[in-house]
Parts: structure tokens; C-alpha cells; sequence
């Protein structure tokens, strides 16, 4: 008798209880996430987040609501980043080299260090791309060619200061050649300028070679080791150029987000990245995953920072 | 599959629904100055996740195609292009509005739409693999001179005020300058602001500089807002048949220099409005009424632009690379699905690439009932309401209208102080029309230029590069016929009228 009347005071007392100390350690996330791209839509950044975005719905339950700030290669969406309330609901796509050269050249509205990183997911490994009638059958030709013919081989690539264009300057300065670079409106833009023959070659990316795999020839992808979708073709190290690099891209929250949620956050992101549909679908689409988490992220910059600075020096892009 | 088991994939009725859903949004989402095509695309791709490939094209389809329709009610009725490629529609859709022939304009760029999307689907349907190499046969020096062929537009635009004109459009070229610079990368013209960083955004200008004298000259006259007959004309469809064709051959031009123009990656539906507009009116008996609320204006704008959704679609879906700004995000969606485009699409994939291409002839198809009704509402509603509720309406919709574009409060701002520029402007005579272009055609013209440069001096031969290609020396031919044609078309009547007085 007497436990059934404490049953039942008990009952809705250690329900409300329950319910108190749920809202205290509330699981992150409890509602959508507004995930901001500084690019406009179809882009490569687009892209990857979108990829993100069902994988994110079905494992945590919560939408990310992808949007676009474009305007100045990136720079008007992370100048206003850290206005943003930073509750862990707002987050922003950042990628590199482009938040590590641009505030070196000018001032953009935010510096490098303003912005909290707290995961990098993936990189578009640099690749140089050529048509499949080019004259160039390896690396090695285009060298022979270049080396030839200082200044006349052309390559597109996408804009000024980018991985792209870094890539090029640092590659002439391994090989000892001497190329030219075409900057174009995009990678869209500059694999157009490549299939229509406007230019030799392209500093583009895996990916490109995975969208257009019937049309063009990889001569050589910067990365460790070689891509899985382009098992055939040799990395710069194997072929004895130093280059790793490419177009990382990461997310950032405001730098009033708190601690906890940041390290939340960026485990949920590692979650994604750990799921085997996903990489298999990333590296199809020739992306490659990396894992660098909030832990690892001051490290993982200061090195990226110390290879793109130099790099960007030795194009003249910054001073 | 044969393609009329295709054309039976595409008449299901939940892709039908889809058409005419599709058709539905993207007319009220153009017809909205500030929200684009693109922008309704992007909203639509998580629910494309779900959906079968071809079912998800169709609707991304319908609404893109809407959407370029709905871009003429702004610009007939407010002189506001909804749109970029609504811009050479407000030459003469806005001054047929005003005087009383509203009406009349928005049902005969409905039909010019109609005829324009199926002439550009058409030609996807069946020329598409050779049609793409179109796309990479244009390379930087080809824009540069198309858009030097479009800034030549501005001496046909600024009839007698040809200074005027060009100090217009040297205007607008600076204004393209203003932000990081696409290819150098150099910040320009900024004066330290971050504000300015991103430059100026096309459509923001756009609507600063077209809508908001209106919006001014509303409310400082007493006159109504347009022209209103009383009596009921219905939607006057009779009349603008027989008018579209009497107009057949400008259709039938415009309509394929749109799907032509919109194959071409790095122009599309703004340039080939105007690209349509020049030449409808250079073959014109009366060139004089153009600019004056000639139809003919209005239907070689919207065959155009409705073209290029057609056209846009063909090195998107053979090559991979998007034909038109909202062909990018359809991209990206179909790269999401797991679909590689290509030449095997048309070929391996062929329940896919058919059956939507037959979903969106139909939806074009349905755009002319869905057109009239919704166009005959718009027109109703803004020639009906009051002006004390037209202009607090409109001017709320261009705030949110610029602030969706980029999600930008000072693009809000850069669009109010072009507005109130453009009006000022305007009282001295400067027209917003050479200033737009230069803006739009000025970056153009710059990256193709610099390219072509680095190109040229590489390979030596600078000369070759800009003069020495087939396609740029055509291109050229037309910049110096557009140039002189005037003058020495006037010479020639006056020699004649000199002869005849004799």
C-alpha cells in the first residue's frame, strides 16, 4: 500500500527529474543547423557539403540547412562569421589556402587566427590535368616540353592565390621550369579553357579527372599516396616532387561558440567522415577524406600555414 | 525505351504534377525582383534527394524555366527585370505598360517564352552532343568580344545622347571593377571598406537602378501607376497570336540565337536577351519604335532568355559543365544522385536524359495556360491596387529581394544609394540601361581580355590571338556592322534625300 502511494508521488517526481538533468546535458543537436557556404551554389564547397547534409540527417536526427554568403573569394562570409551567435547552430564551410593567404594580402575583414576551425574533412588533392589527345603522355614530357620552351606552356587554373595557382609556383620551382598561368573564374571555367584547347594543361584537381574521366589524362596528383579512384596514375612524390597540397575545406563556428560544443561538433563531423558510404561516395566524386579533428586542428594549420606562405611569397602573391 | 515510352515516362501524372508545381513556383519566385532561378533551384535540392533522378531534373526543370518566364512581369509592369535576363524586356515591355498595353506585353512574352523554351528543348532533345562543342569553342578572347559586341548596344540604346550613353556605361565598367578581382585577385576600388569587398552584385544594381526610380517617381507625381482602359480586354490573347505571327521569323531568330547563346558557359540568358534584342531590332522595318514600346522588343527578349534554359542544359548534360549559373546547381544535384553527365548519358542513361527533356517540353507546354492566368493576376493586381499600397509593397519586396540575394545587409545598402543615384541620373538624362551593361559586360569583357593576353603573350603571337580566330574575326565583323551601320545607313538617306531634292 504505502509503496504504491510512493510509487506514484515518486513516479512524476523522478520523471520531472529525468526530464531537468536531460535539459541540463541536452543532446547536441536539438534543432537544425544553419551551415553557411561563403561560395555561391554548384561550387566544389557546395558540393561537399551537400554530401554532408543526408548523412548528418540520418545519423543525429537534424537537419543542416545549407546557404550561400558569396563575395570576395570568400572573404564576406568569414569577415562576418564571428557576428554570428555562437550557439553551435550557426556554422560556416572555411577552406584553405584561401583563409590563410587572403588576410596576408590585405585586409579582408578577419584574420586567420579569428576564425575557430574546428574540423578539416576533406582536401581536393592538386592534379595536373591534360586532354586525353594531348601531346603530353607523363609529367615527364610536359618537364621535356617546358623546360623546351620557357613560358609557352599554358595552364588554367582557378583564380590567383588559390591551391591552384600555389601548386604551379611551387611545382615550377621543384622542376625548374618555367609555365604559364591562366587564371579563370572557378574550376568550371578553367576546365572549360582545357577541353576547348584554350590551354595546354590545367592545375585542377582530382576531382576534375572524376567528372570528366572519358575526356582527360591525370599526369600526376599531389598527394601521399595514390587516389584510390586513379589507381594508375603516380604521385608528384613518387615522381620525386615534394608536393602534397590541394584545396582543403573544413567548418568553423563563431568564436564565441563554448568549448564543449565545439569539441561536440567536431566529433559528430568525424562521425560522418568515419561512415564508409560516405568516403566511398567523396572519393568516387575524387575527393580525398581527411580526419583532422578540434585536437589536431592548431597543429594541422601551423604546418599548412608555413608551406602556403612560402608558396604564396614565391608568386608574388603576398609580400 | 523508344522515345514515345519515354515521352509516356515524362506524362506520368506525378511527373505532370511535378511540371506544373514546378512551372507554378518558379513564375512566382521570377517574378519576384531579387530572387533568381538559381536561388530557387538551390532551395529545391534536399527534396531532390529522395526523388529519382529524372523526376528531380523535371522539376528543377520546370522551375528554372518558370522562373526566367515570371523575370517579365517586373519588368513589364514595374520596369524591374526579375531576373537578369528580363533586362531587355523593360526596354519595351515597361513602355507598353505604361501606355495601357500591359496587358498585351505579358501575354505575348508568355507566348514568346513558350515559343523560346521549346525551340531551346528542341534542340537539346535532338542536337545536343554536337551542339556542346559549341561550349569549348568559345575561349576568352570569343567574350571578350561578345562583350564588347554587347557594349556596342549602348549606341543603339542612347538614340541622340550617345555621350551620354557611353559616359553611362564608362560608369557602369567602373562599377565592375569595384571588390576582389576575379582573376588577379587585387582588391580594387574598395577605399578600405569592407563593405565593398564583395563588389557590386549584378542583381542588387539591377533592381537599384530600375526599380527604385519608379519606386520615386511614384510617389513624387499624381499620375496612376500605368494606363488602364476600362473596359475588360480579357487577355487580349487573340490579338498577340496574330501579332507573334506576324513576328514568326523575330521568334523563330531569337529563339535560336538564344539556345546558341545559352550553350555558352560564360554568357547566358541576360546577354541573350539583349544579343536578341539588338538584332530584332536591326532587322526591323521600324527601328524608330523600338525603345517605344515595340513588341517585337519584348518577344525577342523572352523567346531568348526562355531558350537558354534549353541551351544551358547542353554542355551541362554532354560535357559536365554548366551552360547557365542555376545549370550549376542542377549539376551538383545530379553529382549528389550519383549521375555522371557525359555523352553515355544520352546514350547508357537514356531513361533519365529523355524522359526529362520530354518533362520539360512539357512544361514549357503548360507554362502558356499557367502563364496567362498567372500573368493576367499580376497585371490585375499591380494596375489595381492603390499606389499608397503598390509602393510600400514593392519597396518591402526589393529589401528582402537584394538581402536574399547573397544574404547581405550591405548589398541592401549599395542598392538603395545606386537607386537613389539612378534617379538622380536620370533627371539630368542618363538612362540605367548603359550603365547596367557596363556592369555586367564589363567584368566579362576584363577577364576574357586578360586571359587572352597571358595566352597570346606566351604563346607570341598577341596579334593572332585577338584578330586571327575564326569565330572572334565573326564576332568582330558584327561589332563593326553594329558600330557603322547607323552612320553609314544615315549617310546613305541622305545622300538619297539630297538626290531626290536635286
Amino acid at each position: 500500500m504505502l509503496t504504491t502511494v510512493k510509487r506514484v508521488i515518486l513516479a512524476p517526481l523522478t520523471a520531472a527529474l529525468m526530464l531537468l538533468s536531460a535539459g541540463a546535458i541536452a543532446e547536441y543537436p536539438e534543432k537544425a543547423i544553419s551551415y553557411v557556404i561563403p561560395f555561391g551554389p554548384g561550387g566544389e564547397s557546395d558540393i561537399t557539403a551537400r554530401h554532408q547534409q543526408p548523412f548528418f540527417k540520418k545519423k543525429f536526427g537534424k537537419d543542416l540547412v545549407v546557404s550561400y554568403k558569396p563575395g570576395g573569394g570568400g572573404a564576406v562570409g568569414w569577415a562576418q562569421l564571428n557576428d554570428m551567435p555562437g550557439d553551435g547552430y550557426n556554422i560556416m564551410g572555411v577552406n584553405l589556402p584561401h583563409i590563410i593567404v587572403k588576410p596576408l594580402q590585405k585586409d579582408v575583414g578577419f584574420k586567420t587566427n579569428d576564425l575557430a576551425v574546428i574540423y578539416m574533412f576533406h582536401y581536393t588533392p592538386d592534379a595536373v590535368v591534360v586532354t586525353t589527345d594531348s601531346q603530353f603522355k607523363t609529367l615527364q614530357d610536359l618537364i621535356d616540353h617546358a623546360k623546351k620552351n620557357p613560358g609557352k606552356v599554358t595552364f588554367s587554373g582557378s583564380g590567383k592565390g588559390t591551391a591552384n595557382h600555389l601548386a604551379q609556383v611551387t611545382f615550377d620551382k621543384l622542376a625548374g621550369t618555367k609555365t604559364t598561368y591562366v587564371a579563370f573564374k572557378g574550376t568550371g571555367a578553367s576546365v572549360t579553357a582545357l577541353l576547348g584547347n584554350q590551354v595546354m594543361g590545367q592545375w585542377g584537381y582530382t576531382s576534375v579527372g572524376a567528372k570528366h574521366s572519358d575526356k582527360v589524362r591525370l599526369l600526376a596528383v599531389a598527394m601521399e599516396q595514390r587516389h584510390p579512384r586513379f589507381p594508375d596514375v603516380p604521385t608528384f612524390k613518387e615522381l620525386g616532387f615534394d608536393i602534397v597540397s590541394g584545396a582543403y575545406r573544413g567548418i568553423a563556428v563563431p568564436n564565441s561558440t563554448p568549448e564543449d560544443i565545439r569539441a561536440k561538433l567536431s566529433s559528430l563531423i568525424d562521425q560522418i567522415n568515419a561512415d564508409a558510404e560516405f568516403k566511398k561516395k567523396m572519393e568516387n566524386d575524387g575527393f580525398a577524406l581527411v580526419n583532422v579533428d578540434y585536437k589536431g586542428m592548431q597543429a594541422f594549420m601551423e604546418e599548412k600555414r608555413k608551406g602556403y606562405v612560402a608558396a604564396a611569397k614565391e608568386a608574388g602573391v603576398i609580400k | 525505351m523508344d522515345s514515345l515510352g519515354y515521352l509516356l515516362a515524362a506524362l506520368t501524372p506525378y511527373h505532370v504534377a511535378l511540371a506544373i508545381g514546378g512551372v507554378v513556383a518558379g513564375t512566382v519566385v521570377g517574378s519576384l525582383p531579387g530572387l533568381t532561378a538559381t536561388m530557387a533551384v538551390a532551395v529545391l535540392i534536399p527534396i531532390t534527394f529522395s526523388m529519382q533522378p529524372a523526376s528531380a531534373l523535371i522539376l528543377m526543370g520546370a522551375i528554372y524555366t518558370g522562373a526566367i518566364y515570371g523575370g517579365a512581369y517586373a519588368a513589364i509592369l514595374l520596369n524591374t527585370p526579375g531576373t537578369p535576363s528580363a533586362i531587355a524586356t523593360t526596354f519595351d515591355g515597361y513602355p507598353m505598360a505604361k501606355r495601357g498595353d500591359g496587358d498585351l506585353a505579358i501575354t505575348l512574352a508568355c507566348i514568346a517564352s513558350v515559343c523560346g523554351g521549346l525551340v531551346g528543348a528542341l534542340f537539346l532533345l535532338f542536337l545536343a552532343p554536337p551542339l556542346a562543342n559549341v561550349a569549348l569553342s568559345f575561349g576568352p578572347v570569343e567574350y571578350f568580344w561578345l562583350a564588347i559586341l554587347g557594349l556596342t548596344l549602348i549606341s543603339a540604346l542612347s538614340q541622340g545622347n550617345l555621350l551620354k550613353g557611353l559616359i553611362g556605361a564608362c560608369f557602369g565598367l567602373l562599377l565592375s571593377c569595384i571588390g576582389v578581382a576575379e582573376i588577379s585577385a587585387d582588391v580594387r576600388l574598395t577605399f578600405d571598406s569592407q563593405t565593398l569587398l564583395g563588389g557590386i552584385e549584378t542583381v542588387s544594381a539591377l533592381i537599384g537602378l530600375y526599380c527604385i526610380p519608379v519606386l520615386i517617381d511614384l510617389v513624387a507625381t499624381p499620375d496612376r501607376h500605368l494606363k488602364v482602359e476600362n473596359v475588360s480586354r480579357g487577355y487580349r490573347l487573340h490579338e498577340a497570336l496574330g501579332i507573334s505571327w506576324r513576328n514568326k521569323f523575330n521568334l523563330a531568330r531569337s529563339s535560336v540565337l538564344g539556345t546558341l547563346v545559352g550553350i555558352l558557359p560564360g554568357a547566358g540568358g541576360s546577354i541573350a536577351g539583349l544579343v536578341a534584342y539588338s538584332e530584332a531590332r536591326r532587322s526591323s522595318k521600324q527601328q524608330g519604335s523600338f525603345g517605344h514600346g515595340a513588341p517585337e522588343g519584348v518577344q525577342a527578349t523572352e523567346s531568348a532568355n526562355n531558350a537558354t534554359v534549353g541551351g544551358g542544359f547542353i554542355p551541362t548534360l554532354v560535357l559536365g559543365i554548366p551552360g547557365t549559373p542555376p545549370d550549376a546547381v542542377i549539376l551538383g544535384a545530379l553529382l549528389i544522385q550519383g549521375v555522371r553527365t557525359g555523352p553515355n548519358l544520352f546514350t547508357e542513361h537514356g531513361s533519365i536524359v529523355y524522359v526529362f527533356i520530354w518533362g520539360l517540353l512539357i512544361a514549357t507546354v503548360l507554362m502558356l495556360p499557367i502563364g496567362l492566368l498567372i500573368g493576367r493576376y499580376a497585371y490585375r493586381s499591380i494596375v489595381t491596387v492603390p499606389k499608397a499600397l503598390l509602393v510600400p509593397t514593392v519597396a518591402f519586396m526589393t529589401l528582402i529581394g537584394t538581402y536574399a540575394i547573397r544574404n547581405s545587409v550591405s548589398d541592401v545598402a549599395i542598392m538603395i544609394i545606386l537607386g537613389v543615384l539612378g534617379w538622380v541620373l536620370g533627371r539630368f538624362g542618363f538612362s540605367a540601361s548603359p550603365i547596367v551593361l557596363g556592369l555586367i559586360l564589363g567584368s566579362i569583357a576584363e577577364q576574357g581580355f586578360v586571359q587572352g593576353w597571358i595566352i597570346g603573350a606566351a604563346a607570341e603571337n598577341l596579334w593572332g590571338e585577338f584578330f586571327g580566330r575564326p569565330i572572334s574575326v565573326g564576332i568582330f565583323a558584327f561589332i563593326l556592322l553594329s558600330l557603322f551601320s547607323p552612320l553609314l545607313l544615315s549617310r546613305f538617306r541622305v545622300k538619297r534625300e539630297m538626290a531626290r531634292a536635286d
